[in-house]
């Protein structure tokens, strides 16, 4: 750990903060993007049973 | 086109609220100032020409709603798109008459705000030229908002939020013309700028404004 | 064989998901090395103390929060001209990314400036700005999710973001009319090829921005995919309730 000196509170804060928001964007988005994919499978499986029924 | 210019000042007195509506409420956001920052004359008169310009622009802001929303829910826009008449010069004249009911009557009023607010006496003038220089680049950016979001049902919210950050540089402009005119410094360099700003968008904006109609309506 | 192939979704998809995972990992070492090196590996400025590592956050996201808005707007230009939805997809994926840089870029300078200019927030003109950035980037995005056809939606984004960087650019230099600075100049200007930042601090931060650089790629690859998907899974279902 590198000595910080007075403003160590300062520069965790920036670190903390960033960090946090980009782990979130990162995060979001691979959730929407598993989502996405697992409703077009879904939708594309069905589809395809409906077809050969039908 | 005339015609339509007639039609729509005409819609705007008779069918009531259109037309004093954004006078009004200048008028309250001017009176409600010196209840929340305090009556003394001196910040009152520092802070009079950013107040009355925000009160403007908000006023303008106010009555877009109404400028594309009814002719959409009735029809006209339709009719107006299919018409002979470009709907670059349609949109052209309903900035216009925006302006001639909303941002002209805000231009004559400033001054009496002016004295209420404790204005600097040397401030008059150039409050005045620079609403009258400015309002038209208000009209006309906030008819391409109201195209935007024409389609979009309870928009007007959203049409807030897109149009104010393109207000930005007309405000500043046009404040920082009234602010200088106020203390006695030289306003014509930022009277200019307004002036370009104001002509550049006259002249593009209803391009902007008629293609994103196009696209709703399609 | 051209670049245009790629607007073909089911290419873009098998493109992206080929280079993904190098990108992702590319992007993860050069932000973990540059931060580190940045965080551990660095000396105190001798007038900003230790605040002058917060740099190693803030000017690459200050540098991809104005690069992801201009690549919007070459999407929405390639989108307007030769209607390829994939361009349009990509813009709006960017949008958020985007956004969450400026937010880190106006955070990590209100937490620097509070010790350094003895305040959070001041009037001026980059802050204003960027400020004014994460507004078009707010609106952009609200456009987006307020209009319920795809096409429509693209279209008037796309429109907005053309009129919105003019303003954008206009705001920028009416603000500095309107203002004098506290902020320093830019840090590295490429355009003189100079830098103002001495080499310790460069190079660590030379690392970073190529890793921000990166990861804005990598999220945005993956959140076109994204939006791909849905686009079709709305496609397949709006046909079903056709055929039924």
């Amino acid at each position: 750990m590198p000595e910080l000196g007075k403003y160590a509170a300062e520069v965790m804060a920036a670190y903390g903060v960033s960090l946090a928001l980009l782990a979130a964007i990162v995060l979001l988005s691979l959730r929407k993007g598993r989502r996405a994919r697992a409703e077009l499978a879904q939708t594309e499986q069905s589809l395809g049973k409906a077809r050969k029924d039908g | 086109m005339i015609a339509l210019l007639r039609r729509d000042l005409m819609l705007a007195f008779r069918a009531g609220g259109g037309f004093g509506l954004g006078l009004a409420f200048f008028l309250i956001v001017t009176i409600l100032v010196p209840f929340s920052v305090g009556p003394q004359s001196d910040l009152l008169g520092t802070i009079a020409p950013g107040v009355l310009w925000l009160g403007a622009l908000l006023a303008c802001l106010l009555s877009l709603d109404r400028l594309l929303a009814l002719d959409f829910e009735d029809g006209t826009l339709d009719l107006l798109a299919t018409a002979p008449l470009p709907l670059e010069a349609a949109l052209s004249v309903k900035a216009l008459s925006h302006w001639l009911t909303t941002g002209l009557p805000l231009v004559l009023a400033a001054p009496v705000l002016g004295v209420m607010l404790n204005l600097a006496p040397s401030g008059f003038v150039w409050l005045v030229s620079s609403l009258a220089v400015g309002t038209p680049a208000l009209s006309v950016i906030g008819t391409f908002g109201a195209a935007l979001t024409v389609g979009i049902k309870r928009g007007g919210l959203l049409m807030s939020l897109l149009v104010l950050p393109l207000y930005v540089p007309t405000l500043i402009f046009g404040a920082e013309v009234a602010r200088r005119g106020a203390q006695g410094l030289d306003p014509v360099t930022s009277l200019l700028l307004l002036g370009g700003i104001t002509c550049a968008t006259i002249a593009l904006m209803p391009f902007a404004s008629a293609a994103v109609l196009r696209m709703t309506l399609r | 064989m051209s670049l245009w192939e790629y607007a073909n979704p089911v290419k873009f998809l098998g493109l992206s998901a080929r280079v993904q995972p190098y990108l992702w990992a590319a992007a993860a070492i050069c932000v973990s090395v540059g931060l580190t090196w940045g965080f551990f590996g660095t000396p105190e400025d001798f007038r900003q103390g230790s605040t002058v590592k917060i740099i190693y956050l803030h000017v690459p996201a200050a540098l991809m929060a104005i690069n992801a808005w201009f690549m919007m707007l070459v999407a929405s230009l390639i989108w307007l001209i030769r209607r390829h939805h994939v361009s349009a997809l990509a813009a709006k994926a960017a949008a958020p990314v985007g956004m969450t840089m400026t937010v880190i870029a106006l955070v990590t300078g209100a937490i620097w400036g509070q010790p350094m200019w003895g305040t959070w927030w001041a009037w001026d003109p980059r802050l204003t700005s960027f400020l004014i950035l994460f507004l078009f980037y707010l609106g952009y995005i609200a456009l987006w999710e307020a209009v319920d056809d795809p096409d429509t939606a693209a279209d008037l984004t796309s429109v907005l973001c053309l009129v919105g960087s003019v303003f954008a650019v206009l705001s920028r230099y009416a603000v500095r009319f309107w203002n004098q600075g506290l902020h320093q100049g830019t840090s590295v200007p490429v355009a003189t090829g100079g830098r103002t930042v001495a080499d310790v601090f460069f190079y660590p931060l030379l690392v970073s921005m190529i890793g921000f650089g990166l990861l804005f790629l990598a999220l945005v690859l993956y959140r076109t995919g994204t939006e791909i998907r849905l686009r079709r899974t709305r496609a397949l279902l709006a046909r079903q309730g056709r055929d039924a």
